[in-house]
């Protein structure tokens, strides 16, 4: 297996093109393997350790929680079905032709790309300014809280481990693979524009040298394909049952009183009757 | 241009008597063959040591695809018929005169002797930047050299680009696409017929190759139904040396006139694009029209729309709009 396609440039020197294919297929099959062990892992392990959870209580803060909890805004809904329609765009434009699929996909594909810089533009703005910005981030905390869990799972005894806050340490860790990624074939993609005719730039394939153009390619390569394996897995975690609660939240916006309590602790995402957004910046989570 | 060396690199080379026995080995070594018709394009990959097949299967001692034969009216002309013997055949000369004309402004007698009407159709685009080895888009890389600004591309594409600006360099393609013909494709897995004009692709749909013949594909032979047959016809190639060239750009129609106004008409263009274009709108806007010189301005106007001309093949714009204009006037005559 390669990694990486080199050519020769015109002064004959050897130059790195793009990542070698063979990745694209490795991480297809990594989601696989994640998910058939994934499958095995809830299947065997989880229901033992459901009954081992000591996750901490509510605490009696039930008192005050509304009916339903909105969970995502309007806003925050279309951003992301937005995003994941023009990243399944990308991934089709950008990968059937590589599996044997030929059609002229290259400006669906670019479109696609500006609709999604678009969208991750919105995205950083509205969370910077409008949204709890910290709460996606990994923090220090969760990493701690984190040893605690896995120390749980292999059977020591660490006491009461706390419920999560608004997004678990998973959802943080998928958040900032995908940002990384995202970054990495958004900005490499926005330089490719240039390297092809398109109405929002001038083509110019000298501005940058061969092998600079190699190393786009190659990040942009790279980035894409971690997606075929963040795509998977993600596709397969919003169908699982146990998950499909956080699917519909996405869908609909909020999730119910139960699902609130079951899995979040009320000291850490704090929500109330008066809140219309929970994660709104003029309610932030208490700290513990 | 790349530098020819007097050897090869070495390769496993087979003869064999029969289609299916050379669709075996094909199959057997997949993208490592290459097949060999008349070996004009063929030999210069090797030299150049671009193209270094593990075996190369020479289609020359397979004697049913040289057969040139009619029946009911369709032509079917083996891949391996030289363009010579396209040119003498006279069910071709009778009926698809355009056929016989494009071959013979292709290239020069010695070639015509030798290179087959299958080579013709599926040779490979001229670009010296790709032909020189290097990693273009065409070749699997990431850029196109003949699209830079300082890049030499007067005999490049002025329509139908995609990333890559290479053009096809076929004479016969163009005038097969206006006769409607359709191309038989032999592999391990059977055969398949396809239109001539779905035979070509460019680079939006494949940046590498320049038609839809895939690894263990033989076209074995073309067929030319009686659609068009002796019908009006012109062709016409534009290149730089009058004796021996490629084109510059060439154009073939077909077109039925019946009492001075056009019933149907098919403008296929080669050498302005990366396959032979074909002119649908400058044929609709015309059909129905009486024959005469506005129509035929109208033709050209509307063949050049949307031409995106490169920085030294300007040129061509002009050239195309006058060579669809010719050839509707032409098809009078």
């Amino acid at each position: 297996m390669e990694l990486f396609q080199w050519g020769t440039n015109p002064w004959g020197q050897e130059i790195l093109i793009r990542v070698s294919w063979d990745l694209l297929y490795l991480s297809f099959w990594a989601g696989i393997v994640f998910i058939a062990f994934h499958l095995l892992y809830a299947a065997v392990w989880l229901p033992k350790l459901a009954r081992a959870a000591n996750d901490g209580d509510s605490g009696g803060v039930s008192t005050g929680v509304p009916e339903t909890i909105e969970r995502h805004t309007l806003a925050a809904r279309l951003f992301h079905w937005i995003m994941a329609a023009s990243m399944l765009v990308l991934l089709v434009t950008g990968f059937f032709p590589i599996i044997g699929v030929q059609f002229a996909w290259l400006t669906i594909h670019w479109i696609a790309g500006v609709v999604l810089t678009i969208s991750i533009i919105y995205h950083i703005v509205h969370a910077s300014f409008y949204l709890d910005f910290w709460s996606i981030w990994i923090l220090p905390e969760d990493m701690a809280e984190a040893v605690k869990r896995m120390k749980r799972q292999l059977g020591q005894d660490v006491g009461e481990v706390q419920k999560h806050a608004k997004y678990p340490l998973d959802h943080k860790l998928y958040h900032t693979a995908v940002m990384l990624a995202g970054l990495a074939v958004i900005g490499t993609g926005l330089v490719m524009m240039f390297n092809i005719e398109n109405p929002l730039v001038s083509q110019n394939a000298y501005l940058l040298a061969d092998e600079t153009w190699g190393l786009m390619y190659a990040l942009h390569g790279l980035g894409a394909v971690l997606f075929v394996l963040l795509t998977l897995t993600h596709i397969y975690f919003a169908v699982r049952p146990d998950k499909i609660w956080l699917t519909k939240s996405m869908i609909f916006g909020s999730v119910d009183r139960e699902q609130y309590l079951a899995h979040h602790d009320p000291n850490r995402w704090n929500v109330s009757e008066s809140s219309s957004d929970a994660s709104d910046l003029s309610n932030p989570p208490a700290k513990n | 241009m790349a530098v020819i060396r007097d050897k090869m690199p070495a390769f496993q080379l087979f003869q064999p008597a029969s289609t299916g026995e050379a669709l075996g080995v094909l199959d057997q070594y997949g993208a490592d063959a290459w097949v060999l018709a008349g070996g004009l394009d063929s030999w210069d990959w090797f030299k150049d040591r671009v193209k270094k097949p593990a075996a190369v299967v020479d289609l020359g001692a397979i004697d049913s695809l040289r057969e040139i034969r009619s029946f009911g009216g369709t032509v079917e002309i083996g891949a391996m018929a030289t363009l010579r013997d396209v040119i003498r055949n006279e069910d071709v000369m009778s009926q698809f005169s355009i056929l016989v004309e494009a071959a013979e402004l292709a290239a020069s007698p010695q070639i015509r002797n030798q290179g087959t009407i299958g080579g013709n159709i599926g040779q490979d685009t001229r670009c010296w930047y790709y032909r020189d080895g290097w990693s273009c888009y065409r070749a699997g890389g990431n850029i196109c050299y003949a699209d830079t600004p300082t890049a030499m591309n007067r005999e490049h594409a002025i329509l139908g680009a995609s990333r890559c600006v290479a053009v096809n360099p076929s004479d016969t393609a163009p005038a097969l696409v206006a006769l409607d013909a359709e191309m038989v494709i032999e592999s391990a897995g059977g055969r398949r017929v396809v239109p001539a004009q779905d035979f070509f692709i460019g680079p939006a749909i494949d940046i590498t190759r320049m038609t839809v013949l895939e690894p263990g594909d033989i076209l074995t032979s073309i067929r030319i139904p009686s659609t068009w047959a002796s019908q009006r016809f012109y062709f016409e190639k534009s290149r730089d040396r009058a004796v021996w060239d490629f084109p510059l750009a060439n154009i073939a129609s077909a077109a039925k006139i019946n009492g001075g106004v056009i019933e149907d008409i098919r403008i296929v263009a080669n050498g302005v694009a990366p396959y032979p274009v074909r002119f649908v709108a400058a044929e609709n806007a015309i059909r129905g029209q009486e024959l005469n010189e506005q129509t035929a301005e109208l033709a050209g106007d509307v063949a050049i729309r949307g031409v995106n001309p490169l920085a030294h093949n300007g040129y061509k714009v002009t050239l195309l709009r006058n060579l669809v204009k010719r050839s509707v006037r032409g098809a009078e005559a």
